[in-house]
Formats: C-alpha cells, structure tokens, sequence
C-alpha cells in the first residue's frame, strides 16, 4: 500500500503551535514531524484535544488569531517553506494548493449564497477563470464529485440539500483548483453511516483521478483502514508512531496505538465490555517532563517519568517514541 | 412570496383599523378641548356654542361616524385651534421633517454599518476601543443635553452655526448632527455584535480555506448574513425619523412633525393628533412590510420558504 515511488508533496518537521491564553501557554502542537506523497492518505489519529486540527489548520496558516502561533518548526510544500511566506503569498496557496474540507457540512457552506457562486469563488480568485469558463471549471468540480445534474444543482442554496450532498459540494470547492493536498478534517463525522461509506469510496475515488496528497483527520479507525496507506498517531500534541495501515493493525509497538486498537469495538469477538484507558490526557498546559503518556500507560518505567523518548525506527516507515521499544 | 405580501398588507390593513379606534379613544379620554380655548369671562352658551361648532356635543358614538366617514373621503377633520385642516398642517410639516430625517437617517446608518463593521473586523483593537467609546457615550448622553451643549458651542461661543430655525444649510447641521449622535450607537453596536456572530461560524473559516481576501470574506460573505437583525432596526428608526424627531425638533425650532405633535397634544387638538397618529401607525406598518420584502433579498431561505 506504501506508495514509496512518489514524490513528497508535504514535508513538515519539528511544527510546533501554540495557544497563548490568559492561563497560559497551551502546547497543542509540540515539534511534530511527518510526509505526505503524491497520491497518499494520511491518517492523523488520536482523541480529542490531541492537537489533530490544530496541525491541519497550522499548515494552512489559519490558526485562530491572535491566541494561536506557530512557534518553530518548517512546513514544505512541494520544497517550499510555507512558514517563510508573506501573508498575501500564503493566500494564494490557500484553496489553489491546500484545501480543506471541515467537519459539519451544515454549517460550512454560506447559507446567502448559491453553490455554484461558492464554487467559482476559489476558481475565479486563483484561476482567474470569468462567465462561461469559469461556470465550466464549476460544473467540472460537481461532476468530479459525483453531484447529479451539475447545472441545475450550481443555482440551488445550501438549504435546498441534503447533509450528504453539502458535504460533496464542500469536497467540490477543496477540488475546484485541483489542490496538491487536501485536509478532511472528519469530513465524515456529521453524516449517516451509509452516507460516510459513499463520502469514503467517493474520496478514494477523487484521488485516483486527481492525485491528490490527502491528510485524514479522525478518531476513527475504521475509516483509517479503509482511507490511509500510512497513519500518524498523535498524543497529547506529539506524534507517539508512524506506520503503514496494515503493521499499525497488526503491529501496533507504541502502548498507546496498542490501547487505541484495543479500544475499537469488533464484531468478531464476543466481549463483556469496551477497552476503554484509564485516565485522562495531561493538560496542554502542564505537561509531564517524560513520555506524556507515562500516567496512564501500563508499561511505564522510571526513565519514561524521567526523559522524552527518541524517535526508533522499527520497520520501514514504521517508527515509535517509546523507552519501551527496542 | 406574492401571496405572503399580500397578506402581510392586509393584516397592515387589520391593524391601522385597530389603532384608528384606539387613537379616537384615547385622545377623547385625554380630556376636554374646549376647556383650554375658554376664558375666565366665557358664558355657558358660549361654551355650548363652540362644542357644537366642533361636534364636540354629539356623543362618542356619533363622533366615530363623524370620524370614519371623513376618514373614507381622505379628510381628517379640521384643527380646533388653528381652524383649517389637519391635513393641510401635516403636509405643510412633514417635508420639513422628511429634509431633516432622510440625511440624519443615511448619514447615521452609513456611519453604524462602516463602523460597525471595522470594530468586529479589528476586535480589541484601538477602533474596536473608539467605537465602544462612542456607543457608550452616545447611550449614556441624554439627546437633549446634548444638543442643547451643541448648541451652546458651536452657535453661541464659536457662532459657526445658527442657534435654531429653519432656512439655509447652516441651519441643517446641528439638529442633523443632533439626530445622528442619537442614532448611531445603538446601530453601530447592533451591527459590531450580529457581524462578531456571524465572523465566528464555520463557512467564515471555510471562505478563508479558499483563499479569500480579507475584504471579501468581511463585505461580501460575512455582511450580508449579519445584516437581518440590523435591518429590523433600521426599518423602524426609518418610521420613527419620518414621522417626527419631537426633541431634535422642540429644541432647534424646527417646523415639522414632531413639533406638530406635541403642540395638538398640548392643545388637545383631536383632529391634528389623530392624524398625526395615524400617520405613524401607517408608516410603521408600511415599513414593516418593506423590512419583510428586504429579508427576502438577503437571505433565500426566507425568499424560497414563502413562495
């Protein structure tokens, strides 16, 4: 499944985001590093709280301001550092080279406008298309997402469809450009099961066709195993392993991958009830000087207590922070 | 959408009735005209006289159908002071009205809508400060006073402007400024508040993803969706400016509508006041349907629910 060929669209290394409130620093993003490939989905796994969509949004530039900064770390887009860029620069990468997809399709498209002026609107701003061409580039985008009758559908307002279909049309805009990398931030989590199943398939498809390099945020791992070739755990604002989808379900090495896994319920084994981890996350605010998960993980030692553990590859494109691993 | 106007002018309709009964009550029930047109040396017959003389000796009843039946041929009766008829008094009095509400009304709610919207696009920022500044002092400063200080300032000390009447431009500037300084803090809050919401909601971020100008996504996306509640607002201020601004008139002297009113209240001057009321019941009904029609354009939602 590893598409090892390919060319790193997406190198980020030692990205480090922070909120300032008025309690203090909160760390949600503290030096992470990991690629994405032509083609590729990646998965961002972990709770909530872990920093997932604030790396999603750190690396379009569009963290809530002013509380939000990033504070180190380099962010390369096809070889260019998008932290180096000017504002103005960085606007013209947004939407024409990364998109995004958000969560709540019901509340991510504006209601005054019609679907097809929300389309254009990205087509027309970095492509430069007017009138007729740029109805075509729209249209295009609702066929590239499986919209039925396009013309008719570009003059409907967000109101007049259903939660599935708006979240095509949010997937539309993101492809409208044709992006190097799309970020669905739990694109899926706000549709019926039947309907993520479509989104899911539809998503696989749109890669195929375009692709596109495709960072999936989730919780969930049985999305995870039907979109990624490659996941990133992240726990408590920190990547804990990296791994190809198959070793992840097979080999989990990182204890808190391994409770993750665990915790998924299955159909094929009869239990009394869930896995679920003891404890809390540590607060952002107050980190652990060791391994963050040292306080609930059940093979903690003294020096997980004591030292942040060094990144080990354990496998191809497989690596661990772990004092546990060797 | 057309049929949903329709009803909307008939229920008008249904309720100008109710307030045309409730104003002919009302006003009976203030007391006695003639009681402020007599003198100390009036005789009884003389009393009785000009009762007749203004059907004021009918009953309640009769009076109505004296009333109603005017009101169908357009006529609201004459004034029991000036003698001629209140219609002819409101038409001479709401142009002067109209050339002082129209300006004070686009200048104030330009100046909320551009200042409304700088403070919730830069928030917590130094404008941010001076717009809450203005908002609090503006709500916090009686309009009289104010005025009044105006007045005091740029009339009397400064005498760049004239104290009051009504004449050349010069005489437009302090009873505007006036209405303005009134109008424009609730308005510019209304619109700070309804755009700091809609900046907040998920299609802002989603319009930013695309790569949206700064200026876009404030005027173009976040705007229009913020305006509805402003838009309620402004309808009525709209009615309420058209039909008289009574203080900014009573302190500048200014001969309209406001000044009008209070003038037939004090006199008990029935026919005037009736007239004038139902002026403002008409206006502020109107408005009220044309505040409807407007929803319709920003939002179609409502456009498609009521077609």
């Amino acid at each position: 499944m590893i598409k090892k060929q390919t060319k790193k669209v997406l190198e980020v290394e030692g990205l480090r985001t922070s909120f300032f409130t008025r309690k203090g620093e909160v760390k949600a993003v503290d030096g992470i590093s990991f690629f994405v490939r032509e083609g590729e989905t990646l998965g961002l796994v972990g709770e909530s709280g872990c920093g997932k969509t604030v790396t999603g949004l750190s690396l379009l530039r569009l963290l809530p301001e002013p509380a939000g900064r990033i504070l180190g770390g380099k962010i390369y887009l096809d070889g260019i550092n998008l932290l180096a860029l000017s504002k103005k620069e960085m606007r013209a990468v947004r939407g024409k080279m990364i998109s995004m997809i958000l969560q709540d399709p019901m509340t991510s498209l504006n209601p005054v406008y019609t679907v097809g002026e929300q389309i254009a609107e990205p087509v027309r701003q970095h492509q430069g298309l007017r009138g007729e061409n740029a109805r075509e580039a729209v249209i295009a985008a609702l066929r590239l997402l499986h919209i039925p009758s396009p013309e008719l559908r570009l003059r409907d307002y967000p109101f007049q469809l259903s939660g599935g279909m708006r979240q095509r049309v949010v997937g539309a805009i993101a492809m409208s450009c044709n992006p190097r990398l799309l970020i669905a931030d739990e694109p899926t989590t706000a549709l019926d099961a039947t309907i993520q199943a479509q989104y899911l398939a539809l998503f696989k498809e749109v890669q195929k066709k375009t692709n596109v390099a495709i960072i999936f945020i989730t919780h969930d791992f049985g999305v995870v195993a039907r979109m990624c070739h490659r996941v990133a755990v992240m726990y408590a604002g920190k990547i804990v392993e990296t791994a190809p989808t198959e070793v992840i379900f097979k080999q989990p090495r990182h204890p808190y991958t391994k409770a993750l896994i665990n915790s998924v319920p299955r159909l094929d084994r009869k239990v009394e009830r869930l896995y679920s981890i003891e404890g809390q996350p540590p607060s952002l605010m107050n980190l652990p000087p060791g391994c963050r998960f040292c306080p609930r993980c059940p093979e903690a030692k003294e020096i997980c207590r004591e030292q942040e553990p060094a990144e080990k590859q354990v496998g191809p494109e497989h690596s661990v922070f772990c004092w546990q691993v060797s | 959408m057309s049929r949903y106007i329709v009803i909307r002018i008939l229920q008008a309709f249904l309720a100008l009735i109710g307030i045309t009964v409730l104003v002919f009550i009302l006003v009976r029930a203030s007391g006695d005209p003639t009681h402020l047109i007599i003198t100390p040396t009036s005789t009884p017959e003389e009393i009785a006289n000009l009762k007749k003389q203004l059907g004021l000796d009918k009953s309640y009843p009769e009076q109505f159908v004296v009333f109603i039946t005017g009101l169908a041929r357009g006529e609201f009766g004459d004034s029991i002071i000036k003698r001629k008829p209140a219609a002819e008094m409101i038409k001479e009095a709401l142009p002067n009205t109209i050339k002082l509400g129209l300006p004070a009304f686009f200048i104030a709610m330009a100046l909320a809508l551009a200042l409304g919207v700088l403070a919730a696009a830069k928030r917590d920022s130094i404008y941010d400060a001076g717009v809450k500044l203005v908002a609090v002092l503006g709500q916090a400063l009686p309009g009289f006073w104010v005025a009044i200080m105006a007045m005091l300032l740029f009339s009397v000390r400064l005498r760049l402007l004239p104290v009051a009447g009504y004449g050349t431009l010069k005489h437009y500037v302090l009873p505007v400024g006036t209405m303005v300084f009134f109008l424009l803090p609730g308005m510019m809050r209304l619109v700070r508040s309804s755009m700091l919401d809609v900046l907040d909601a998920e299609y802002i971020k989603l319009a930013r993803i695309k790569g949206l100008s700064e200026t876009k996504i404030i005027w173009k996306h976040a705007l229009r969706n913020a305006l509805i509640g402003p838009l309620t607002t402004a309808g009525m201020i709209f009615a309420s400016l058209i039909t008289g601004a009574v203080i900014t008139e009573i302190i500048f002297n200014w001969p309209g509508m406001g000044r009008l009113l209070v003038e037939a209240v004090a006199a008990r001057d029935f026919p005037v006041v009736q007239a004038i009321t139902m002026l403002v019941a008409a206006m502020v009904l109107g408005m009220n349907i044309i505040v409807d029609i407007a929803y319709a354009f920003v939002d179609p939602q409502i456009r498609y629910q009521k077609s």
